[in-house]
């Protein structure tokens, strides 16, 4: 059974801010569907094999760098507070 | 001049390009218009570019210098996840309000070398959230077949602009039926291609185990001339890579059956209708056996593939609520202020994401909490590799398995949104290709006569990894069959 306190430490962890009129719908909602969801219980079968991937050395090397500060000017002017070449953000200590 | 934009396909717009018969501007005018006339209506486009002229000036004059692509002058609409450079872009969310895209999605850029036209971009449910538009944060889209009713979704607004001769062509993503879903509803073809067949680069990410980006056609070969300008590897996206050239198939195309599954689908609700047409659609299969070898595969094995949409729903909220974390105010889009930066992420986030996208995100970060994360998202890991081996016995048996694409008709707007546990059984039969990574086409069988309107459905066929090519040939063959 989840409860409304539940919603609001789940919500905490998510960085989300509900409503107080939402957080019984919410609740009631996010219940249903683990309700449902948890019927995979009911498949046999404890741990997945672990099969190798098809994807290996993904990585690229470390070479040919783009040039400092090509593509600063327009992911700043995305940013919704800034000062000069910085983002802005409220103080945290 | 008028165009016959109804009966126009890519290759016919192309040949009458080439020869002159119109140009990429005529051609583009006459969309314009037809949107000019119909988007207020329908909602499908969220924003309908102002330099579309001048795109078309510049395909044609690629035409007249003789350098013309299949793609050149071809009008694309573009769902609002997906990339262009210096537009905006927002997943019809309000978190991106005021949004402008810093770079070219890499499906885009291949559009772009060819000279596809971008009338604009296209409603959908809220970050790809939904299967029905109605969860966009800029109202529902309607379906051009009966206005009471929704396209599909999430990619409605581009499934609907098509439906409606608003564009000629046009692209979405799939998570879990988002393009085959609104494809089967608005009487298009809608293909989902292979895991990392089609790079994402510059598609906002929600499932990524999940995500693909593909195309809707009006015609199976429409979907297949998109999918092969967009597909291929990319530095960029290192799941995508190159898929061998498959050898060509054997003379007859196995089509497979899976019988207790749809029976035991059919149980929490396949309509009449549906069913009556995936029985016709079948047994038409049945009728060219010089063409076609049918099997019914057996209940043994593939039982948990019943198990798919349960799969889903812990897989993707899982990786929407981690995906998501990266709109908080501080990088791009909205920011709500508080009295602090914690205050900023909590009324951003609260404010920014609509209900679906909260719900979801609340759902992920409860299965990946530390005391339900084996029970839900370890468990689930477990049956989507017993759904993948499924899979593989499947594909040695046969070449395709077909299925309906949806278990009902476009449903009327309203009708589900109260309840998001009903919404999500629309996805049951296409979250399955999704989970095992494995391409899917839906293709319009026979219309349906739904309360005095012809309302589309479509069929699904699912192949093996990198055998776009089978879902093509099959499509083409079943709608010459439907036809």
């Amino acid at each position: 059974m989840l409860t409304v306190k539940d919603i609001e430490k789940l919500a905490e962890l998510a960085r989300i801010d509900i409503p107080t009129e939402e957080k019984e719908t919410l609740r009631k909602e996010v219940e249903a569907i683990l309700g449902y969801v948890g019927e995979i219980q009911k498949v046999a079968g404890e741990s997945a094999e672990k099969e190798i991937p098809n994807h290996r050395n993904v990585f690229r090397e470390d070479s040919n760098p783009h040039l400092s500060g090509e593509f600063t000017k327009e992911l700043l002017e995305e940013v919704p507070r800034r000062q000069d070449e910085y983002v802005k953000v409220k103080k945290i200590l | 001049m008028s165009i016959d934009l109804k009966n126009l396909t890519i290759k016919s717009a192309h040949d009458a390009l080439t020869r002159g018969d119109f140009s990429a501007h005529d051609l583009a005018e006459a969309y314009l218009a037809e949107i000019e006339k119909k988007n207020k209506k329908l909602n499908a486009y969220l924003e309908v570019f102002d330099d579309v002229l001048d795109q078309a000036d510049e395909a044609d004059k690629k035409i007249k210098a003789g350098k013309a692509e299949l793609l050149t002058g071809i009008p694309f609409a573009i769902k609002d996840n997906i990339l262009i450079k210096g537009r905006r872009a927002g997943s019809a969310s309000k978190i991106l309000e005021g949004y402008f895209a810093t770079y070219d999605a890499t499906a885009i850029k291949k559009l772009k070398d060819q000279g596809a036209v971008f009338l604009g971009r296209t409603n959908m449910d809220e970050f790809a959230m939904g299967g029905s538009t109605e969860n966009s944060a800029y109202g529902v889209t309607k379906n051009p077949h009966d206005e009471t009713r929704v396209p599909g979704g999430s990619s409605g607004g581009s499934a609907a602009a098509l439906a409606a001769n608003l564009c000629l062509a046009a692209l979405g993503s799939d998570t879990g039926g988002s393009i085959r879903q609104p494809a089967a509803f608005c009487g298009l073809v809608g293909l989902k291609p292979t895991y990392g067949a089609v790079s994402r680069s510059g598609l906002m990410a929600m499932g990524s185990s999940l995500d693909q980006i593909g195309p809707f056609g009006k015609t199976v070969e429409d979907a297949e001339i998109i999918f092969e300008a967009i597909k291929g590897a990319d530095p960029l996206d290192s799941t995508s890579r190159n898929f061998p050239k498959p050898k060509h198939n054997k003379e007859k195309l196995r089509v497979g059956l899976l019988k207790h599954y749809i029976d035991e689908i059919g149980a929490r609700g396949i309509s009449p209708e549906v069913m009556e047409n995936y029985s016709k659609a079948k047994d038409g299969f049945y009728d060219y056996p010089d063409e076609f070898e049918v099997a019914e595969l057996p209940f043994r094995g593939v039982s948990a593939l019943a198990y798919s949409l349960a799969t889903y729903y812990i897989l993707m909220p899982a990786e929407v609520s981690s995906n998501l974390a990266r709109f908080d105010g501080v990088k791009f889009g909205l920011l709500e202020e508080g009295n602090n930066l914690k205050e900023d992420y909590f009324l951003t986030r609260g404010r920014g994401f609509g209900r679906e996208v909260r719900r979801r995100i609340i759902l992920g970060t409860h299965v990946l909490s530390a005391g339900y994360y084996d029970a839900y998202y370890n468990k689930a890991n477990t049956v989507r590799s017993l759904i993948q081996k499924t899979f593989a016995k499947i594909f040695e048996e046969v070449d395709v398995v077909l299925t309906p694409t949806t278990p009902t008709p476009a449903f009327k707007i309203g009708e589900k949104s109260s309840n998001p546990l009903e919404m999500y059984l629309a996805d049951i039969f296409t979250v399955t290709a999704n989970i095992a990574g494995i391409p899917a086409i839906s293709v319009p069988s026979r219309p349906v006569s739904v309360e005095g309107k012809q309302l589309p459905i479509g069929m699904q066929f699912m192949a093996n990894h990198g055998r776009e090519d089978i879902l093509f040939e099959i499509g083409k063959k079943f709608e010459k069959m439907v036809a």
